[in-house]
């Protein structure tokens, strides 16, 4: 299929991203992950972007633009959310693929899982009221340099939802100090209108924090479920900007 | 008779059919055989005591595809080349007895009777029932089931979508956990549970078999108890994350041609799955049992064919691909083995190596004796259902506040988002109806339509009048799917009752049946699967007769379902139905029973009213004629309508309304056939010509406005209020 640049976009930079115009998200599949088919509805049959399940023990990564860790109960959440699934074989090639920079997005467990590899500082422990928690979470955005906040502004409040047992967000204090100081702290729990308070805060992270990334700001972990806010029949897009930012800024890099 | 009264009793087999079997096998069983008679001669197997009144309910439309006891659960045709697979399933001895892992066990076991039918579960309710949440016990139990239905299906990734939560005191000691799981698969993919073919393999799936579970069917759910604790080796311990590669592994399995068919392992184990698969498809199995896999050594034949450990899977392999299906499984990390094959020659064959330890003929196994009797209504029933409303003091005007306030914040009626914001209700990208409105709404990817799902039983109306509030049970669920749009397409039933082998019981189950099978004749509604729930008393005191109505319906065009909040500022509010007020209707209600203490009276409805106000209402909705519809039921009017201003967050001023009659029947009474609905102005004249053209009442009640409920003269409360007492209701008995 060949396909021809709009007019006026002649530029060879251009030229090269729009002949191949879909970015190839891969999700991994651990034993017992759930919101893979929901990540792949969302890039693919909303968004129209390529995906394929990547099995937990496969190990070349070389076709994909970006890597989704989905959320679900990794090995049932046994031992620890992500303790084991951090063992699997496909992890070094995440580490070594996000080494070279490339975005890597691990949502809900695959949060847990990037903390429990070392790729994301700090650790999810149970809720503070010790409870599931499935609802409607509004997040700010506090960073817009990041490859999954690129078309987001700083301050724009997403609404999306959480679903887990372990998203409470712990570090110790000079590690939130360093998150802080090094703005890798991406998205808090806040109210509709933007304000982070302790009871929009629905797990008890510390400030608040929904998502982190690392210091490179290519590695994100958020516990809210951006696959599922992918459209205004379930109740929100708003997931959508971030996975179309990421589109944007691998464009952007190519 | 060479076995003993205690050995008959422990798997709950009377004299008289241990006679039978000895007839009809022309000798007697040995102690393996006992145990499978047992079980498959349970009432929870063999539906002895409720088959024949379950005949009763129509299960034929054009739309069913497989109906009650083909397979493990029934299937309609919704179109596009898709079926939906149902099924509605109680777990509630095990849940008394261990209420956390009995309450998850249940899920497990729902969900193994959709995928083994090769369908995707793609959402769970659940009806619950427990006694006074003043009781620490009962807040024990409460805490134990929806922690353990959280636990297993938020692993399994399974939205739990709602369903319903009743107190009484009656279910103190028997709390009830019925599961319901729905599924979808392509029509051509449904997978049949039967052993045919000569030859081929039996292949046991997932799980080791353990100690766990023994008598699960024939003690624990076909008997009643007076001590629990001799019981609890008979709860079984779930796995979650085995059962969700279960789910994937057979799924992939279900879209090869390795297989003839799927069969979950549940109450009886092994036993039932072989028997009942051998039964279905004509033929005969023969299992070795020294190659099923143990959890533990020194198993006798009689434990391992009786086990109930979760998470297995019995798979019907055609002969020459046990390889293929065994690196499937393999992939999954997931152990399989040969355990058999099937036969040709109908009987029942379990051998331990060479020695042949039970060999029943199939179809001797599978035909339990019926019991059918003639029983009378009970004396007490008559004078229950008397209400002298003389000797009840009407509502004063100035206490309404007050009243409104305590119906919102009674437990029964009291928001439930405490317990449904505990289950994951979205995984899946499905659910546009969220938990707490009238039914939950999932679209249908691929297609326009949504499939609307909801449970509903009201037990103290089955007390009260068995027949009426086995009607009210089918109707007000149907009413549920209407007012969110759905044309109520199949039911699956849960019917849970005390022992029947007592009159007043069997009464009960026999009024409640044929109650049913009237609603579900006049509305044309099929039930295509179900199950029965006997024996729910402890020292002689039974639960209410509780049939739980699972019921799913399709909405052709998703963009146009309705919810139960109000919408917009200045939309008028109408009540659609039965607008008279009747004195009555506040027999049975919660209003009489939190307010004065008594259950007492009966329900009461019209049929044929009833039918065309929801033929009415779905007219106005897939009309786009409507902005809100709730259904108008515990708590009558009053609180119907703080229920609509709370879900949409927004207030209500009632015209200048005269009521004739009673004032707390006007406002709390629980009169059945009425919705609350909310329209634009400029289409009001479509809904009162559409209410015409029906003849049904149409009663314009006021406006949508404002943060307060204001009825002139009775009622003024703003929402905040109000929504403290419903919002925290359940939640406060918990701080």
């Amino acid at each position: 299929m060949t396909v021809t640049p709009p007019t006026g976009l002649e530029s060879k930079r251009h030229h090269l991203v729009i002949s191949r115009a879909q970015m190839r998200f891969g999700i991994i599949v651990f034993p017992g992950t759930w919101s893979d088919r929901d990540c792949y509805y969302a890039i693919k049959d909303v968004l129209g972007q390529d995906a394929k399940y990547v099995w937990h023990k496969e190990t070349d990564l070389s076709e994909y633009d970006c890597i989704v860790l989905p959320g679900g109960f990794s090995y049932g959440d046994y031992l620890r959310p992500g303790a084991i699934a951090r063992f699997s074989p496909v992890m070094t090639s995440v580490a070594e693929f996000a080494s070279r920079g490339k975005p890597v997005i691990g949502i809900c467990n695959g949060f847990q899982i990037l903390c429990e590899s070392g790729l994301l500082p700090g650790a999810l422990l149970r809720n503070e009221h010790l409870e599931y928690r499935c609802q409607w979470t509004y997040l700010r955005v506090e960073d817009q340099s990041t490859p999954f906040t690129s078309l987001l502004q700083k301050g724009q409040v997403l609404k999306i939802p959480i679903s887990h047992y372990d998203g409470r967000y712990y570090a110790d204090k000079d590690t939130v100090e360093e998150l802080e100081a090094n703005r890798q702290i991406v998205f808090r729990y806040a109210t509709p209108n933007g304000r982070v308070t302790a009871a929009s805060n629905p797990n008890g992270s510390l400030n608040n924090i929904a998502g982190i990334t690392n210091k490179q700001k290519n590695v994100l972990g958020m516990m809210p479920h951006p696959e599922r806010a992918c459209e205004p029949l379930l109740g929100s897009s708003d997931g959508n900007l971030i996975w179309e930012s990421i589109v944007a800024s691998i464009k952007g890099n190519a | 008779m060479p076995v003993s009264k205690e050995t008959l009793d422990s798997i709950a087999l009377s004299e008289k059919e241990y006679e039978l079997i000895v007839e009809r096998l022309g000798r007697e069983p040995n102690e393996v055989e006992l145990g499978m008679f047992g079980a498959l001669w349970s009432e929870h197997c063999g539906y002895k005591h409720s088959k024949p009144l379950l005949r009763q309910l129509p299960s034929r439309a054009r739309h069913v595809l497989v109906r009650p006891g083909e397979e493990n659960a029934g299937a309609i045709d919704i179109g596009d080349g898709l079926a939906i697979v149902v099924k509605i399933e109680s777990h509630n001895h095990p849940s008394a007895i261990e209420p956390f892992q009995g309450a998850a066990t249940g899920i497990g076991g729902i969900v193994r009777d959709i995928f083994t039918m090769g369908a995707r579960p793609i959402a769970l309710m659940n009806s619950l029932r427990f006694g006074p949440l003043s009781s620490p016990r009962n807040r024990y139990l409460f805490q134990g089931v929806v922690g353990g239905i959280a636990a297993y299906g938020n692993c399994l990734g399974i939205p739990n979508v709602g369903g319903e939560i009743f107190f009484a005191e009656c279910y103190s000691d028997n709390p009830l956990v019925n599961a319901l799981c729905l599924g979808i698969a392509p029509k051509e993919h449904l997978i049949k549970s039967r052993a045919y073919g000569e030859g081929n393999l039996l292949m046991l799936v997932g799980a080791d078999t353990g100690r766990d579970g023994l008598h699960g069917a024939s003690g624990l759910a076909s008997r009643t108890f007076e001590r629990e604790s001799e019981l609890r080796s008979a709860v079984q311990v779930g796995n979650p994350f085995l059962e969700k590669l279960l789910i994937e592994a057979c799924l992939e399995l279900a879209t090869t041609d390795w297989i003839v068919g799927m069969q979950d392992l549940g109450a009886a184990g092994l036993t039932s799955a072989c028997v009942e698969s051998a039964a279905r498809g004509g033929g005969g199995i023969d299992v070795d049992v020294l190659k099923v896999p143990r959890r533990e050594k020194g198993m006798t034949p009689y434990e391992v064919m009786l086990s109930e450990s979760q998470e297995r899977m019995l798979i019907l392999v055609k002969k020459g691909y046990e390889a293929q299906v065994k690196a499937l499984f393999d992939r999954w990390e997931l152990r399989s083995d040969v355990i058999g094959h099937i036969t040709a020659d109908g009987i029942a064959r379990v051998r331990e190596g060479e020695r042949i330890v039970a060999e029943l003929p199939v179809d001797v196994l599978t035909s339990p004796p019926m019991y059918r009797r003639r029983v009378k209504a009970p004396p007490w029933l008559d004078e229950l259902q008397v209400i002298n409303l003389s000797h009840i003091p009407d509502l004063s005007p100035r206490k309404a506040n007050k009243v409104l306030l305590t119906l919102l914040s009674s437990p029964n009626i009291a928001s439930k988002h405490s317990v449904y914001r505990q289950y994951d209700h979205q995984v899946g990208n499905n659910t546009v109806v969220l938990p707490g409105n009238d039914a939950a709404v999932l679209r249908i990817k691929g297609t326009k339509k949504a499939i609307s799902l909801t449970t509903d039983g009201n037990a103290r109306y089955c007390y009260l009048n068995p027949y009426l509030g086995g009607i009210i049970g089918v109707v007000e669920a149907a009413r549920n799917l209407v007012c969110t749009g759905a044309r109520p397409l199949a039911i699956t039933d849960c019917l849970n009752f005390g022992n029947p082998e007592k009159d007043d019981i069997y009464y009960q189950m026999k009024e409640c049946i044929a109650g049913m099978a009237h609603a579900c004749r006049e509305l044309k509604i099929p039930v295509i699967s179900g199950n029965v729930s006997l024996y729910n008393e402890t020292r002689g005191k039974a639960i209410y007769p509780t049939p739980v109505v699972g019921m799913v319906g399709l909405i052709d065009d998703v963009t146009r379902h309705c919810t139960a909040g109000f919408k917009r500022e200045g939309d008028l509010v109408y009540l659609l139905g039965l607008t008279d007020v009747v004195n009555s209707s506040i027999g049975g209600s919660e209003y009489l029973q939190v307010v004065h203490n008594l259950t007492r009276g009966s329900p009461h409805i019209d049929l044929k009213l009833e039918k065309r106000v929801q033929r009415c209402c779905l007219e106005a909705i897939t009309k786009g004629v409507l902005s809100s519809a709730h259904d108008c039921s515990e708590g009558g009017l009053a609180v119907a309508l703080a229920e609509s201003c709370l879900l949409g967050g927004i207030g209500f001023v009632g015209f200048d309304l005269e009521f004739e009659g009673r004032l707390d029947a006007a406002l709390f009474g629980e009169a059945q056939s009425r919705i609350v609905v909310s329209v634009s102005p400029d289409r009001a004249w479509l809904l009162e010509k559409l209410a015409d053209r029906w003849e049904i009442g149409v009663l314009r009640l006021g406006v949508v406005s404002g943060k307060r409920l204001v009825i002139k003269g009775l009622l003024d409360l703003p929402l905040n209020m109000l929504g403290k007492a419903w919002w925290n209701g359940l939640e406060d008995f918990f701080k």
